[in-house]
C-alpha cells in the first residue's frame, strides 16, 4: 500500500460497477446461508406441527393409556441414564487418550493412532450394535452377576442380573466407545494448542512430564474437554440404533443398570416403534421425538458457546 | 469440528529436570518391570483359572504398580508420579483398542461366510431361507446417498463460499453457530423431520427414496459446510488480489481462481460426509423401511438400504436363522468396507489432487 494523506476506502465502496454475475452469484451463496436456517427452523417447525395432536390428545388415547408424560418420562430417564454412563466412562478415557498422543507417543507414529482413534468414529453405530449384542453383551455377564452380588446395596446394581447381558450397562459402555473418538479429537487439538512457552516454562523449572501437564497443559485445555465431553452427550443421546439393537428395554421407569427389565431411550424407543406405529401412535413417538431435539439442541449450544467464547480467548494469545 | 489430524505439538522432549537426588532407573527398566509385572498377572489369572480378561486385567494393575513401587524406591515421589501416570495413560489408549480390534475381528470372523458372488447379484425377492443377496440394498443404498449428495453439496458449499467470499456480520455468525449446532442432530430426528415434510405434502402413506435422501441431507449439509469452509479458508489471499488487480469480477475470481486451488480438500471433505452418512440406519429405518425386490426408482416406493438390510437380518430371522444371521454380518461387512474405502479415498485425493506448490 502507497502511504497517501487521504484515507483509504474500503475496497467494496471504491468499486465501481456490480455486475449482474456477480449479484447472481452473492445472491445464491446468502441464499443457500440462509436456506440452512430455514432447514433448522423447519426441522422444529413440522415436528411441532406432528408433535401437536399428541400434545392434545386425551390421556387414554396415548399408548401405555396414561398421558404423555407418563410415556415420555420413562424413556427421557433412559436416555439421560446411559448417556451420562457414557459420558462418564468416556471421559477420562478419552482425555487420558488424548494426552497420550499429544504427549506421550512417539512422534512419528502418533499422527497414525490418531487416526486409529478417529476409525472409531467412522464405524456405522447399526455395526456398534452388532458387535454390543453379540460380543459385549456375553462378555459383561460375569460383571454383571458379579455387581449384583457385591454392590447390590447401590440402587444401579439392585439386580437380579440379567443373563443375556442386554442391559443399560452394556449400552453405556458401547456409547463410550461410540463418543470416545468425538471428545478425544476436541481434547487433542486444545491439548496442542498449549502455547510452548508455558510448557518450556513448566519444564525449565523442573517439573516432570506429568507436573507440566498438571501446570500447564490441563488448566489450558479444561474448556476444551468440557465442551468436547458436552457434544460427546449430545451424540450419546441421539444415539439410535446400538441402543435399539442392545438394549432389552421397555421397562417402566429404573435407574438399575444390571437387571434384564431397562427403561427403553427415546431414540431407540422411536426406531423400534415408527414402523408399524399408525395413527396417533406416530404423533406420539414424533413429540418424543420434539423432546430429544430440545434436549439435544439445548446441549449442543451450551458445548458450542463454551467453545465459541475459548476460541475468543485464545485469539487473544 | 476439525477431524484433521493434529501434528505433534513442538517440543515435548521429555527432559528430567534437574532432579536433586540424580539416581535414576536403568532405560529399559520401567519396561522391564512393567512386563514383569504382567507376567506376574499371567501367574495370578493361572491360579484362579486362567482366562485372558483376568490375565490383562491383573497384569496391568501389577506392571503398574511394580513401576511406581521400583520408581518410588529409587528415584522419589516426583518422578515415580510422573510415571504412574505415563503407565495410566499408556493403558487409556490400550483400553480404547480394545473394542475397536474386537469389533473388526468379529464382523470379519462373521462376516466372511457369506462374502460371495451371490451376496452382490442377488435380491431377497422371494427368498426365505438360505441364498439371497444385498444386491437390492447395495443399489438403495447408493441412489439415496447419491440423491442427498446432489441436494447436500451445492448448498453446502454455497454456504461456505458465502461464509468465507462474502459473508459478514451478524447473519455469517449466526450461520456459522447453527450449522454447528446442526451438526449434533440426532439422524432419528432428521428421519422424522422427513417423514413429518413429506407427510404434510403427499399424505400419509407416501414413501420413497427420497424421503432419506432428505433426512440424510439434513445430516449431511452442516459437514459439507464446515469441511469446504475450513479448505477455503486456506486459499491464500493474495491470489485473490492477484485476480481482482486484474479486473476480474468476484464470481469469477471465486469460480476460476479459489475453488480450483481448494480443490482437493473440497473433494476430501465431500467424500468425508458421504462416510459420515452412508452407514446412516435410524432415519432410513423410519422413512424409506425395507422391500426384498429391486427399486431402484428413488420417488416411488420403498427401498431397501445396505443399513436397514442388516438391522432387520439380524433382528428378524426367519425360520433358517443361521443364513438370515449369516447376511446380516456380511451386510455389516460391507458397509464397514464401503466407509473405509470412503476414507481411503479422501486420503487419496487430498494427496494427487493437491494445488502444485510451484517453485
Amino acid at each position: 500500500m502507497t502511504a497517501t494523506k487521504t484515507p483509504i476506502e474500503p475496497s467494496s465502496q471504491r468499486r465501481a460497477v456490480r455486475r449482474p454475475g456477480d449479484r447472481i452469484f452473492a445472491g445464491g451463496a446468502k441464499g443457500s446461508g440462509i436456506f440452512i436456517l430455514i432447514v433448522l427452523a423447519g426441522v422444529a417447525a413440522f415436528l411441532i406441527s406432528e408433535a401437536v395432536p399428541a400434545l392434545t390428545a386425551s390421556a387414554e388415547d396415548i399408548p401405555g393409556g396414561e398421558g404423555l408424560a407418563s410415556y415420555v418420562g420413562p424413556l427421557i430417564l433412559g436416555t439421560l441414564l446411559g448417556a451420562v454412563l457414557a459420558l462418564l466412562v468416556a471421559t477420562p478415557l478419552a482425555v487420558g487418550i488424548a494426552l497420550y498422543i499429544t504427549y506421550y507417543a512417539p512422534r512419528r507414529i502418533a499422527a497414525v493412532m490418531g487416526y486409529v482413534i478417529d476409525l472409531l468414529a467412522a464405524i456405522p453405530s447399526v455395526v456398534y450394535g452388532f458387535w454390543g449384542l453379540a460380543v459385549l453383551a456375553p462378555t459383561l455377564v460375569p460383571f454383571h452377576v458379579w455387581a449384583a452380588d457385591n454392590l447390590g446395596w447401590i440402587p444401579f446394581f439392585a439386580g437380579p442380573a440379567s443373563t443375556s447381558g442386554r442391559t443399560m450397562l452394556t449400552v453405556g459402555l458401547v456409547l463410550a466407545v461410540m463418543i470416545l473418538p468425538i471428545i478425544s479429537a476436541i481434547a487433542r487439538e486444545v491439548f496442542s494448542q498449549v502455547p510452548a512457552l508455558h510448557r518450556e516454562a513448566a519444564l525449565a523449572l523442573g517439573a516432570t512430564r506429568w507436573e507440566m501437564i498438571k501446570m500447564a497443559v490441563l488448566p489450558y485445555g479444561k474448556s476444551g474437554v468440557i465442551a468436547g465431553a458436552m457434544l460427546g452427550l449430545g451424540r450419546a443421546l441421539g444415539e439410535t440404533m446400538a441402543v435399539a439393537i442392545i438394549l432389552s428395554g421397555g421397562a417402566g421407569a429404573t435407574v438399575n443398570l444390571i437387571s434384564n427389565s431397562n427403561p427403553s431411550t427415546i431414540a431407540s424407543n422411536i426406531a423400534l416403534r415408527f414402523p408399524e406405529a399408525t395413527g396417533i401412535g406416530v404423533n406420539t413417538l414424533i413429540a418424543s421425538g420434539l423432546v430429544l431435539f430440545v434436549i439435544t439442541l439445548a446441549v449442543n449450544m451450551i458445548a458450542r458457546w463454551i467453545v465459541n467464547r475459548r476460541a475468543d480467548f485464545s485469539g487473544a494469545n | 469440528m476439525s477431524t484433521a489430524t493434529q501434528s505433534a505439538p513442538g517440543i515435548t522432549a521429555p527432559q528430567q529436570g534437574p532432579v536433586r537426588i540424580d539416581r535414576r532407573l536403568p532405560r529399559f527398566a520401567p519396561l522391564g518391570l512393567y512386563l514383569a509385572g504382567i507376567a506376574l498377572g499371567a501367574g495370578l489369572s493361572a491360579v484362579t483359572g486362567f482366562s485372558v480378561t483376568s490375565t490383562v486385567i491383573y497384569g496391568v494393575v501389577l506392571g503398574t504398580l511394580a513401576v511406581y513401587a521400583a520408581s518410588r524406591a529409587v528415584e522419589g515421589r516426583r518422578k515415580a508420579t510422573d510415571r504412574l501416570v505415563t503407565c495410566l495413560v499408556t493403558t487409556a489408549f490400550g483400553i480404547a483398542m480394545i473394542p475397536l480390534v474386537s469389533l473388526v475381528y468379529t464382523v470379519l470372523d462373521k462376516g466372511l461366510a457369506r462374502l460371495d458372488a451371490d451376496f452382490f447379484s442377488m435380491s431377497m425377492f422371494r427368498v426365505v431361507g438360505e441364498g439371497g443377496g444385498a444386491y437390492h440394498a447395495i443399489f438403495g443404498t447408493v441412489i439415496i446417498t447419491a440423491v442427498a449428495t446432489l441436494i447436500s453439496v451445492p448448498i453446502g458449499l454455497f454456504t461456505a463460499i458465502y461464509l468465507v467470499e462474502y459473508g459478514a456480520g451478524r447473519l455469517k455468525r449466526a450461520i456459522t453457530f447453527f450449522v454447528d449446532v446442526m451438526t449434533g442432530i440426532p439422524s432419528i430426528v432428521a428421519g422424522l423431520f422427513a417423514f413429518a415434510l413429506f407427510t404434510l405434502l403427499f399424505g400419509n402413506d407416501f414413501r420413497a427414496g427420497v424421503m432419506g435422501a432428505v433426512a440424510l441431507s439434513v445430516l449431511m449439509i452442516p459437514v459439507v459446510v464446515r469441511s469446504c469452509e475450513e479448505v477455503l479458508k486456506l486459499v491464500p489471499n493474495e491470489l485473490r488480489e492477484a485476480s481482482y488487480a486484474l479486473g476480474v469480477p468476484k464470481w469469477r475470481t471465486v469460480v476460476k481462481v479459489v475453488l480450483p486451488t481448494a480443490v482437493a480438500g473440497l473433494g476430501t471433505g465431500v467424500t468425508l460426509s458421504v462416510a459420515r452418512v452412508v452407514g446412516e440406519t435410524a432415519p432410513l429405518l423410519i422413512t424409506v423401511g425395507l422391500i426384498t425386490g429391486t427399486n431402484l426408482n428413488p420417488f416411488d416406493g420403498r427401498m431397501a438400504t445396505l443399513p436397514v438390510f442388516a438391522y432387520y437380518q439380524l433382528t428378524q430371522p426367519g425360520t433358517a436363522t443361521q443364513a438370515f444371521l449369516d447376511r446380516a454380518w456380511t451386510a455389516a461387512l460391507v458397509l464397514i468396507i464401503l466407509v473405509m474405502a470412503l476414507n481411503v479415498v479422501a486420503r487419496l485425493i487430498s494427496r494427487f489432487f493437491a494445488p502444485k506448490t510451484g517453485l
